[in-house]
């Protein structure tokens, strides 16, 4: 009956999102049968399909589990976005140091590591780097109380003015029109999946940051259901004073929140820079630390539902560049759209969600 | 060197009175929800209803003044919503804020991407057909913003009304016994406040600007609501603290234009070391002063009537 409980009201949510979307579409002058179907017949009809709505929902994953664990100390963590692109420019930037990149025949790289000492060290760039970005405004709010909230958007402002500073002065290939930074050794890309597993399509860009993301939902189930630390953590997010009264410190644990949540998000770099596109591009992200809100919210912030929702997520997005193409009116802000409305109705619908469980309990 | 200084203190001045303006509209707005105990993080989304909906209405009519309104209904109509989800299933306020901005950040997109086919932003608006600007390009909007402080300062501590907002934001239950109808008057206070922020938007697109972008609030949202913090819920510190905003963003205008404000190499400080400086400001104020800045005792708490 529990986990009906928690199934059913996000589903519910999702529905009503829908329904209110479709009424949105229709408003427009566009048919919202004709831009649903095309949502989501392109993200499940075949293999090919199913592959690329994974590879959308990776990020919304490491994003969606971000979000999740702050709020799991009561914090909302608006700043997942500002915190991937900090590490993504940190990963490529350890990528090119010492990954013995060469532009124009002149060496970029400090040093030239082999891939088992690179990629690691890249990805603890990303992790760290995402960590700290994420840590400033844990300080701040367990330092001065300054709420996660406004200080979040704002150093995503920052961080990413400043990895475009980086980028634009100092990284960027001369003459390359696009502010990107040059291409990161080849020791440190990380493998596509479909050279293990032939059943994936090859022109499907899944990579393992794939499986790092699934790793990545038991290490957080593991970590926030069976240690001290992760207990401690819930335990603020639930009645701060309480645990304040029982021993725990408030403030070390929303310091430790949100850096873990920006280690987490910072993860998305290592699929998208050591994975993908082997550079930093600037606007590389495609809103995925705001898509994290919703994913955790839809996934009630526990792993398996954050992965479940990113999924769906992952459709939406996958979705709705068909819809932006194939239909006359609508164009691919669809996904947005009703991404807001799910996060709305499933804050709405929260207090039934509660009373249920309430009653149930008595 | 003198006069060149001179008129870059007398643009600078100009150029925070003109980037404070939709601070202050926010800023209010903020200012009567959360004095009735509703967090209001949903202020930029506000802000970009009100922006996008001018900017429409401006390009259809070809009326500024049309445009306005048609933006303020738009942002009352928006707040509706939210003050529904706040109040009627006491949604997390921070959460339910958050969807409406973005909700913001996408319909605006759709429904300009129906009506002009374009989604990235809305036509251009007739230079003629934008706000007017009075002596040396004061916008109408500015002047608005500064009649509308004493105003809100009148309503909230000269009238019933601002005293039992007051009350409902520090203590709903007494207020409640006192026979005030807790629920009424927090909508109310949600509705004005997205009417007010929508204003300020809509001074971003047909005063500012001449038409709508995605996004263009650039989280003006969220300066409102540290300067709100920073004025302590006080509607003449509001204006205060917005005139700081503003000064920090009008920075970012008048000293790439110094000429003596230079890497040592000669070259032009990089722009994105400009961009940040009203963001940066934000933080430190806000980690500054909170510590002096009580909020209202019942925001964020939903009040559920006892039976």
């Amino acid at each position: 009956m529990k986990i009906l409980n928690e199934i059913f009201w996000p589903l519910v949510a999702v529905l009503a999102a829908f329904v209110v979307g479709g009424i949105i579409i229709l408003a427009i002058g566009d048919n919202p049968f004709n831009a649903f179907g095309l949502l989501l017949s392109n993200s499940f009809g075949s293999a090919k399909d199913f592959g690329w709505t994974l590879f959308y929902a990776t990020p919304l994953i490491f994003t969606g589990l971000a979000v999740a664990v702050a709020f799991r100390c009561g914090l909302l963590n608006i700043g997942a976005e500002g915190q991937l692109y900090v590490a993504a420019f940190a990963t490529a930037w350890v990528g090119i140091k010492f990954g013995g990149t060469i532009v124009n025949g002149e060496s970029w790289a400090w040093t030239s590591l082999p891939w088992f000492v690179l990629v690691p060290l890249c990805c603890l760039a990303a992790v760290v780097v995402g960590g700290i970005w994420g840590g400033i405004p844990g300080v701040l709010k367990a330092k001065f109380g300054s709420h996660e909230v406004i200080n979040t958007i704002m150093l995503n402002f920052i961080g990413i003015a400043l990895v475009s500073y980086f980028t634009q002065y100092h990284y960027k290939i001369p003459g390359d029109p696009i502010l990107e930074t040059a291409n990161i050794g080849e020791a440190a890309h990380i493998p596509q999946l479909n050279q293990y597993l032939p059943f994936i399509p090859h022109d499907v860009p899944l990579n393992l940051s794939f499986l790092l993301a699934i790793l990545m939902c038991i290490l957080v189930y593991v970590f926030l259901w069976k240690t001290k630390w992760g207990y401690e953590l819930r335990a603020v997010g639930q009645n701060p004073f309480a645990a304040e009264y029982g021993g725990i410190s408030p403030k070390k644990q929303i310091v430790l929140a949100m850096t873990i949540s920006g280690g987490l998000a910072g993860m998305v770099a290592i699929g998208e820079v050591l994975g993908n596109r082997h550079n930093y591009y600037d606007a590389f992200s495609a809103d995925w630390g705001f898509w994290g809100i919703a994913v955790a919210l839809l996934g009630r912030n526990h792993p398996l539902g954050v992965f479940i929702a990113a999924i769906f997520f992952g459709v939406l997005m996958r979705g709705q560049i068909f819809v932006d193409a194939f239909t006359p009116r609508v164009s691919k802000d669809l996904g947005q759209v009703l991404q807001a409305i799910i996060i709305l109705f499933v804050a709405c619908l929260q207090i039934y969600a509660l009373n249920r469980r309430q009653k149930a309990a008595i | 060197m003198n006069s060149i200084l001179l008129q870059a203190f007398i643009f600078l001045i100009f150029a925070s009175i003109r980037s404070a303006t939709p601070l202050v509209f926010a800023g209010l707005g903020g200012l009567f929800s959360e004095r009735s105990g509703i967090i209001n993080i949903a202020l930029e989304g506000l802000m970009l209803a009100g922006a996008f909906t001018a900017a429409v209405v401006t390009y259809q009519t070809g009326n500024p003044f049309v445009g306005l309104l048609a933006g303020a209904i738009a942002g009352g109509g928006l707040a509706l919503v939210y003050a529904f989800a706040c109040i009627y299933f006491q949604a997390d306020q921070v959460v339910a804020g958050m969807a409406i901005n973005f909700l913001m950040a996408g319909l605006p997109a759709l429904i300009s991407g129906a009506i002009y086919d374009s989604s990235g932003s809305t036509p251009q608006i007739d230079k003629l057909d934008q706000l007017p600007n009075y002596f040396n390009n004061i916008s109408f909007a500015s002047i608005l913003a500064f009649i509308t402080v004493p105003i809100c300062w009148y309503i909230l501590y000269k009238t019933p009304f601002g005293l039992r907002l007051r009350a409902t934001g520090e203590n709903p239950a007494a207020a409640d016994a006192a026979g005030v109808n807790v629920i009424r008057l927090r909508y109310t206070a949600v509705v004005i406040s997205g009417i007010l922020a929508a204003i300020g938007g809509a001074y971003l697109s047909i005063g500012q600007s001449s038409l709508f972008t995605r996004n263009m609030t650039a989280g003006r949202g969220f300066i409102a609501l540290a300067a709100l913090i920073l004025a302590k819920w006080r509607p003449v510190p509001v204006l205060l603290a917005c005139l700081f905003f503003g000064f920090t963003e009008g920075l970012t205008i008048v000293l790439p234009s110094l000429p003596f404000f230079k890497l040592s190499s000669g070259e032009d400080i990089p722009i994105q070391f400009i961009q940040i400086i009203p963001y940066v400001l934000t933080i430190i104020v806000l980690a500054g002063f909170i510590g002096l800045s009580r909020a209202p005792k019942a925001l964020g708490i939903p009040y559920r009537k006892e039976s």
